[in-house]
């Protein structure tokens, strides 16, 4: 067996951030290769430097592929190579037919520069027979479900003579039989020599197809498993994606639990326009006074979609389930309604979703608690800088001062921003969703610490958090989230990185692992 | 805070407000320069007249434009509720102020069906406003049977061309015009007083003493100097009121009213506002009732001016009203923009069209020109912006 692609002492810097330091990855011709790793690990980023998407000479380290050095400035640079990456998101057109699609960009020209559709409409019915795919070519894309439209992006892989194919999490959308037929698909084109790369969170599905697999953890290769070997199972995997050291700290804190403040029971939630596909099944979790409680899933498993549809339904449509605060059942039907229930959401994406980053640090605080401000409906001004000035203060926002436009600020500090605001509602539960995402270690510690604070002061607070060395450090229990379903509850003592990877990998037809005890 | 520094201070933080004003001084220095009839008190009368509409409109525009829509169909609106008016009294000879309040009920039912298309089917609103432009001509047409109705004459003709003057008597000049000036300046420098006291009470910076009294007694001085050409021309212009307390109102709610304050997060970002507990949909909705509510103003103004109503009434206004929201700083996808821009982005096409008037400028050139002051003013708007960015 030959050697299709070495990638050497790829080091990959982001301002402040090293993202990848001297990876390595070695993948044999004509084999299915797994990246595994955490969140944030940094697969995608070596995906970007092998892609081309990160030209040449943004990197260090050198790639060798097919034999040749590749110094790739953009995607069509690799693409001219043969290397083809499938991602996540799909980058499909949706009103534009399934040739349309699979030739974009790489249209067939006759001698009088047309498009002639007759053998682009040919080409394509071949491509989709070599997929497995009985549809018509110009049937538009939309029409066709996820798993469809995933066949339908290696089909146009296939066109482009590809030789190295690269498929990040293309089962995270897929149901069950999707995935099978995709990963049998996987196995023909092994055998037609086409090499894959797959990154997967899907442990399972990793034993089963891949043929080596290389963990990378903190922007560093762990080790590459040969997956025929005895010993090379699901947990040795796991083991390599978390076995690292706490690298950060975590603020000390003695928890003194109250009564409970929320509880949801039996929460379910439909898709928003996929009819009949479920996204939460059946969730129950409570968080009582001057706790905090874990929230640990992957990507994908459901968390934002869990909060935001408890939060005035934001999310989600054909919502059932129950909530009750201070033990008493509520209906919280908009955001206005949660917030009058002092519930409060910190979003994940904070700036698509959490800040008006045109507008300064003083209003973008008040803006979830006006009418505190304005008791006859005009706003006061004064007092507004005044509570803006003591959160910039208490919170150590590092801005000269509350007129400077969001849009501005550090990462850090723009998460300071919105949890100002929601303390300023002065909620009995705040969630917060992600928190120290896409920020550095300092102001992570900063905003664990004010977390602390808050429960000490008897706040419920709810994390939800892929990063689980932090729910670890921060948590006083910690539910795991799977694929909409909460898969397990433990309190921190008995949480491990192992035990919590494990339940947040059940796949939704699998049986949940007897009830763990809650406390 | 010394003064040169708060002088810099002021500039800086507000470089798009602060260029407009001066590019608006710069325009009406030049056109005096050219012409010295222009600073007359009769010209400066005419002014307020000729663009009184637009401005009332575009009090509107600027909140449909921060809230990140566009209303296209203002001009069919001025010309719908200016023909029912006329209907009412000049038709069917009722009495002026039914048929201001036919107007008025007119542009509300207006403002709801637009509100509604936006905000609850979720249409944008410059398809539903689009839509609203064709519509609202056609029933004018309709209303008016295809011909004009005029005259108004009377109490409804006064609203547009009536002043009030000889209240407390005459000496070459009106008293109660200055006195109603002085009144005004008054007014705002003990609103401006007060903002201090209230800044100092809660320790912020203010500027220094002597800046702050420099500022006002300019403003003073800018303000009854203009209010003394008003009095030895015809007196204080009705329809001035009626703007004048439009602007002060709509000035308070777009800045200290929670509503207001709605609009800039909606037009800022619609998700962090939504998830912030803001009623986005109402905010849309009510946002277009105003603006159906100010066009049918603009209308009553506008059919009172012409003294009657025409089929063809109010065609372009709602471009020049646009345009003026953007001169005076409003950002084009939305959550930046004022009132009182949008008055000086107005002022400024005011002045262009009528000191080129003035100089018999064709009027194929002053279209050229107020096009280009409109790309200049953006460009210079994204110019800033990137700096800024910059800057950062």
């Amino acid at each position: 067996m030959s050697t299709i692609l070495e990638m050497r002492s790829i080091t990959k810097e982001f301002p402040g951030v090293k993202a990848l330091s001297d990876v390595t990855l070695t993948v044999e011709q004509g084999e299915i290769h797994a990246i595994c790793g955490e969140n944030g690990a940094g697969k995608s980023t070596l995906m970007k430097v092998l892609s081309g998407v990160y030209p040449h000479g943004t990197y260090d380290g050198e790639i060798v592929f097919d034999g040749a050095p590749a110094e790739f400035g953009s995607i069509n640079d690799s693409e001219q190579r043969g290397i083809v990456i499938i991602h996540q998101e799909l980058a499909l057109v949706p009103y534009l037919s399934v040739a349309e699609n699979i030739f974009l960009g790489n249209e067939t020209r006759n001698r009088f520069g047309m498009i002639d559709w007759n053998s682009a409409n040919r080409r394509a019915a071949e491509l989709l027979q070599r997929v497995g795919l009985k549809e018509n070519p110009t049937t538009p894309v939309s029409q066709l479900g996820v798993g469809k439209q995933q066949l339908i992006e290696i089909a146009k892989a296939l066109s482009k003579e590809v030789k190295l194919l690269i498929l990040d999490e293309p089962t995270a959308a897929l149901n069950d039989d999707d995935s099978e037929h995709l990963l049998e698909l996987l196995r023909q084109l092994k055998g037609h020599g086409i090499t894959s790369i797959i990154i997967s969170h899907k442990l399972n599905e990793i034993e089963e197809i891949a043929d080596r697999t290389t963990i990378i953890r903190d922007g560093r290769t762990i080790e590459t498993l040969d997956m025929s070997e005895e010993g090379s199972t699901q947990d040795r995997i796991i083991r390599g994606m978390v076995g690292r050291d706490l690298e950060h700290r975590y603020p000390e804190r003695s928890s003194v639990v109250g009564d409970e403040v929320l509880r949801v029971e039996n929460w379910s939630v439909d898709h928003p326009t996929q009819i009949g596909r479920q996204i939460i099944v059946d969730a129950s979790f409570n968080v009582r006074a001057g706790e905090v409680v874990g929230i640990a899933g992957l990507m994908g498993a459901g968390r934002t979609e869990l909060a935001m549809s408890i939060f005035g339904r934001t999310y989600g449509r054909n919502i059932r389930g129950e909530v009750f605060k201070d033990g008493k059942p509520i209906q919280i039907r908009n955001v206005s309604e949660a917030i009058g229930h002092n519930i409060a959401y910190a979003t994940e994406d904070r700036k698509h979703y959490g800040l008006n980053l045109i507008d300064d640090i003083r209003h973008n605080i008040s803006a979830a608690s006006l009418d505190k401000l304005a008791p006859r409906g005009w706003v006061n001004g004064n007092e507004e800088l005044r509570v803006a000035e003591d959160y910039r203060g208490s919170l150590n926002i590092k801005t000269p001062n509350v007129l400077v436009d969001v849009g501005k600020l550090s990462g850090g500090n723009q998460q300071k921003v919105v949890l100002s605001k929601w303390l300023y509602t002065d909620p009995d539960v705040l969630i917060l969703d992600e928190p120290t995402r896409g920020i550095d270690v300092g102001a992570k510690f900063e905003i664990y610490t004010i977390i602390n604070k808050m429960v000490a002061a008897g706040k419920a607070v709810v994390v939800i958090s892929s990063e689980l060395p932090e729910l670890l450090g921060i948590c006083d229990r910690v539910y795991t989230l799977a694929f909409g379903r909460i898969t397990g509850e433990l309190p921190v003592a008995e949480a491990t990185q192992e035990r919590l990877m494990e339940l947040m990998t059940i796949e939704r037809d699998q049986p949940l692992p007897t009830k763990e005890t809650a406390s | 805070m010394n003064a040169i520094d708060s002088v810099r201070d002021i500039l800086t933080r507000n470089m798009r407000q602060s260029g407009i004003v001066i590019a608006f001084l710069a325009i009406v220095v030049l056109f005096a320069a050219l012409n010295p009839n222009f600073l007359s008190p009769t010209n400066l009368t005419n002014i307020v007249l000729q663009y009184s509409y637009i401005l009332i409109l575009a009090i509107g525009m600027v909140m449909i434009i921060v809230a990140g829509q566009i209303d296209l169909s203002v001009g069919s609106v001025v010309a719908l509720t200016g023909a029912v008016s006329a209907v009412v009294v000049v038709r069917e000879g009722m009495p002026w102020y039914l048929g201001v309040l036919a107007a008025l009920v007119v542009g509300l039912l207006v403002g709801i069906w637009q509100g509604f298309w936006v905000a609850y089917v979720g249409i944008p609103g410059f398809i539903v406003t689009l839509a609203g432009m064709l519509l609202f001509r056609g029933l004018t047409f309709l209303v008016l049977d295809n011909k004009s109705l005029s005259p108004f004459g009377g109490t409804y003709y006064d609203i547009a061309n009536g002043f009030l003057n000889g209240l407390l008597g005459g000496y070459g000049f009106d008293v109660f015009t200055l006195v109603i000036f002085a009144i005004a300046v008054i007014g705002y420098a003990v609103s401006q007083w007060r903002t201090r006291q209230g800044k100092i009470a809660y320790q912020q910076t203010v500027e220094s003493m002597p800046l702050f009294v420099v500022k006002l007694v300019v403003i003073a001085a800018v303000v009854m100097w203009f209010g003394y050409q008003l009095s030895i021309s015809r007196g204080l212009p009705i329809v001035l009121i009626i703007l004048a307390v439009l602007i002060i109102a709509y000035t308070l709610i777009t800045q200290k009213s929670v509503f207001g304050r709605h609009v800039y997060a909606v037009g800022g970002n619609r998700h962090a506002a939504e998830l912030s507990g803001v009623k986005v949909r109402k905010v849309n909705f009510w946002i277009f009732v105003n603006m159906g509510v100010l066009a049918s103003v603009a209308g009553i103004v506008y059919s009172s001016r012409m003294n009657g109503a025409q089929p063809g009434a109010g065609n372009m206004f709602e471009l020049d009203a646009i345009a003026a929201c953007f001169i005076g700083g409003a950002s084009t996808t939305g959550g930046v923009g004022r009132v009182g821009g949008a008055m000086i982005g107005g002022l400024i096409m005011a002045v262009m069209s009528n000191g080129m008037q003035l100089m018999g400028v064709p009027q194929s050139m002053q279209q050229v020109v107020k096009g280009l002051v409109l790309l200049l003013a953006v460009a210079f708007d994204i110019y800033n912006k990137r700096r800024a960015s910059v800057l950062r």
